[in-house]
């Protein structure tokens, strides 16, 4: 165990209908080589020692890739640090004495199931609504090489596609908007053969999908890109932009 | 003759080279040469480029082309989709599954669900050890319900202990990062040569930097020869531990050897020197030249590993020692995935087959994947043709009032327990027994003693466990104590399955049986004469006395011969 102290102030809200509220959690004993996600369990298991209600938070696979952790820490989307996730963020990042402000994502479309947990399903009514390749999945298909893709627009679908649906972009967004995600599914589709068939119909039904779900309009501010983990371009917002204007003026 | 083990695996590797076709038509950005075919590189096991990827995260991308597979269904309204639910137990009616039980995660509400055929597509169990590289929710509780409704598990003792995890840093650790494998293309393993150069090390009075060429021990690379530091998982993660043990680790806890790119750095900066035709290049321009050939390949990892240890990667050799990381051992399956209950079937992960003692890499989703996407379909539709009278499932059958009442009662007794400790507690320990005693290295005196101390941990769990809140919540703490109460039966069936295992294979590896001479020195020593069978163990109302069942494992087209890296 390590002996930072810190102030934690943390949002607690019983269920979807409860307030809420902040507050105040004292920790110590904080080792600079933990987690954001360890100090927290470790301040769970002394809430729970003490028989009180441990702090609910969703994580999963602790390492950037299953996008589920989702805190807003002092004012910024998986806090601080460029490019890592709230599981990732570590606790050298932190001065002893600090007070640190801890809360759920905040967006319309993304209810508080308890405490510091949302409910982020609207992203996979997202991309139900069109984030695929209508093949099955049969195994009776061409060759991977049958269509050889330059290896730049491989590069920029991957960089797309490396978006983990974490939401960060939407909490970050003073409109709650969906853009960065909605683009990077989008894009990731759009830049390869593979996809290109039904691109006009995948923007148009992602969009109106997202649309539905509550969020917000993109009005270009930015923040997104910057909070988000995987570093998710702003490009791919210009692209879903492209993509979704033709879609429009072709459209029978 | 063909027994089926052997049959599967024949299918698995006629059937998976239509993955990466099936994968690319998804969309899957694989890696791309400059000619727009698809790229290739090695792994570990291999001694050629075999292995298609998608940069560092593979295993990612193909999990996000399936989620976008599925997705596509479930719009179309083809599956329905129940998030935040988990299985409980599994209801057999006849002989026959017939459905399951559910908790729905958010409300608590206990669901029954009825089912002409139950898929258990559920994962490994590598988290009865506490840490491993497996996320968090990964668990055993479907597979092990299954179990004690009449599924054999089979070869529960197999884990695979992956050799590239960042170390342990302390008791707050929650689970364990792997640094790609893929790094082991260009990275060199090695301690000290001298066990004061270790210690001093340990200390804080050296760095690996200060240590001289001559004093470096490549240990993989002069024990294995022939494939270096690609060898195989279990044969790096063993080696790693042998130096360790020995004394020679590098870290704090002394459980970490290091991974070296400095060498890498030079190679790569000198072809890059004469790509841009620099003559005589200075060491600095050709370091320089190097590190950006280096972060271009391996960047996201090195952020990765600095912002979790603090310690630039490049400027100091990483530190890394193995943690458990996949399961070979599951459910058993027949030819058709069926488990041994009509109707139950496992796929992926969570079954036994395709393995054996040990996988190499990038088989996993491959496994997965081919029994999704290309077995499944033909065996679930040609165990349904038998059931297309059977109409709907009744779910208010006594079988499914007998299952429910369990597992509410579970639940009750979790939450009126009046225990003192929180379930991590538990959980830790059962970990701390396994990876001491079921881990990397095996013996029957340590597996007898692991058995006693599971026993003692799971009595004391029942006891002494708090588990806060009520049912009717989104309630973290009574998920996890339903996991590892089920963890704490699993383990002491992995340790019984060990125990009876008296030879050395794979990921199974006991301190007993391992070769005492000759070229293969300490390497593990098979017993194919007593032990070439899958361990096939079923429920008989208490983990301490599962029944054995054999299956033998016959090879006709090749002869089982020992394995060599050297
Ligand atoms: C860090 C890491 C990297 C890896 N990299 C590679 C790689 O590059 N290549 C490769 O081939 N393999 C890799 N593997 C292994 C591979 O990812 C896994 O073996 C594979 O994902 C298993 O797939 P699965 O669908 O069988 O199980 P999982 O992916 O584990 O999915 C099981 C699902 O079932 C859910 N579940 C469990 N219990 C219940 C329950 N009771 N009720 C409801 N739901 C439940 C879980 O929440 C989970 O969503 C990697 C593994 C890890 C941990
Ligand atoms: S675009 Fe970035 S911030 Fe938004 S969901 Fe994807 S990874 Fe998260
Ligand atoms: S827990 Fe998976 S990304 Fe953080």
């Amino acid at each position: 165990m390590g002996n930072m102290k810190l102030n934690l102030k943390i949002w607690r809200q019983a269920g979807p209908n409860d307030k809420g509220q902040m507050k105040d959690y004292p920790v110590s004993n904080v080792s600079e080589d933990m987690s954001f996600l360890e100090m927290l369990d470790v301040l769970n298991d002394d809430i729970v020692r003490k028989g009180d209600d441990p702090i609910a938070f969703d994580h999963d696979c602790r390492e950037g890739i299953c996008g589920s952790c989702s805190l807003f820490i002092n004012g910024e989307a998986h806090g601080p640090g460029k490019g890592i996730t709230t599981c990732q963020l570590h606790m050298r990042r932190f001065k002893d004495g600090d007070t640190i402000h801890v809360e759920p994502w905040r967006a319309q479309a993304f209810p508080v199931i308890k405490d510091l947990a949302t409910n982020r399903s609207a992203f996979d009514r997202i991309q139900a609504a069109g984030g695929f390749v209508s093949i099955n999945t049969s195994g009776n298909l061409v060759d991977g090489n049958a269509v050889p893709i330059p290896k730049d627009d491989a590069d920029k679908a991957f960089d797309a596609a490396t978006c983990i649906g974490c939401g960060a972009c939407v909490a970050t967004c003073p409109n709650g908007s969906a853009m960065l995600f909605t683009a990077a599914k989008v894009s990731q589709l759009s830049l390869l053969p593979q996809g290109k068939p039904e691109r006009k119909r995948r923007a148009l039904a992602m969009v109106e999908q997202m649309d539905k779900e509550g969020f917000g309009n993109c009005s270009n501010t930015g923040a997104c890109e910057i909070e988000c983990p995987k570093n998710i371009s702003l490009e791919h917002i210009a692209r879903l932009n492209r993509e979704y204007l033709a879609a429009t003026v072709t459209k029978e | 003759m063909i027994t089926v083990p052997a049959k599967r695996t024949y299918r698995l590797a006629e059937v998976s080279a239509n993955i990466i076709d099936q994968c690319v038509a998804q969309g899957v950005p694989f890696a791309r040469d400059y000619g727009g075919l698809l790229d290739n590189r090695s792994f570990g096991g291999v001694q050629v480029s075999r292995t298609f990827y998608a940069r560092g995260q593979t295993g990612q991308q193909l999990l996000l082309g399936a989620y976008s597979a599925l997705m596509r269904q479930v719009g179309k309204g083809a599956v329905q989709m129940y998030d935040r639910h988990e299985m409980l137990d599994v209801v057999v009616v006849d002989g026959k599954a017939r459905g399951i039980i559910a908790r729905n995660l958010i409300t608590g509400e206990i669901e029954r669900h009825g089912a002409h055929a139950v898929l258990l597509c559920t994962g490994g169990y590598g988290n009865v050890f506490f840490l491993s590289t497996n996320a968090m929710g990964s668990n055993v509780t479907a597979a092990w319900k299954a179990h004690k409704r009449g599924a054999y598990f089979g070869n529960p003792c197999y884990t695979q202990i992956h050799p590239t995890c960042i170390p342990v840093s302390g008791t707050h650790q929650s689970k364990l990062t792997l640094m790609s494998e893929s790094l082991r293309n260009d990275g060199r393993i090695w301690v000290p040569k001298n066990i004061e150069d270790a210690k001093a090390i340990r200390e804080g009075k050296k760095k690996g930097s200060d240590i001289a060429e001559g004093d470096r021990d490549y240990y993989l690379e002069r024990r294995y020869p022939a494939f270096g530091n690609l060898v195989p998982r279990d044969v790096a993660s063993r080696a790693a531990k042998e130096r360790c043990d020995a004394g020679f680790g590098v870290n704090k806890t002394g459980e970490a050897v290091y991974l070296d790119f400095s060498a890498a750095i030079e190679r790569y900066g000198k072809l890059e020197a004469n790509v841009k035709k620099i003559e005589n290049p200075s060491k600095e321009k050709i370091i320089e030249l190097g590190r950006a050939v280096v972060s271009e390949k391996y960047g996201n990892l090195f952020d990765m590993y600095e912002n979790i240890v603090g310690e630039n990667p490049y400027d100091h050799a990483m530190k890394i020692y193995p943690a458990v990381h996949y399961t070979m051992g599951g459910l058993w399956v027949d030819y058709n995935l069926q488990t041994t209950v009509p109707g139950l079937f496992c796929l992926g992960e969570a079954n036994f087959s395709d393995h054996g003692a040990n996988r190499l890499g990038a088989s996993a989703l491959m496994q997965g994947l081919a029994d999704g996407y290309f077995v499944i379909p033909y065996t679930v539709g040609d165990y349904l043709a038998d059931d297309i009278r059977t109409g709907p499932i009744d779910t208010k059958r006594p079988e499914f009032d007998a299952a429910e009442k369990e597992q509410k009662d579970r639940i009750n007794h979790f939450l009126n327990n009046k225990g003192t400790k929180p379930v991590d507690d538990f959980h830790r320990r059962l970990g701390k027994v396994m990876w001491d005693k079921c881990g990397m290295a095996r013996n029957a005196q340590g597996l007898q003693e692991a058995i006693t101390e599971i026993r003692q941990i799971r009595e004391e769990f029942y006891r002494d466990v708090r588990v806060p809140g009520k049912n009717s919540e989104f309630n973290q703490e009574l998920e996890k104590a339903g996991r590892v109460a089920d963890f704490l039966e699993l383990g002491e069936l992995m340790c019984m399955d060990a125990l009876n295992r008296n030879e050395s294979c794979g990921g199974h590896f006991r301190e007993e049986y391992a070769e005492t001479d000759g070229p293969q020195q300490g390497e593990a020593k098979r017993d194919d004469a007593n032990y070439a069978y899958v361990a096939a163990w079923e429920w008989t109302g208490d983990a301490g006395k599962a029944n054995l069942h054999k299956e033998a494992l016959v090879f006709d087209e090749v002869k089982l011969t020992q394995r060599s890296y050297k």
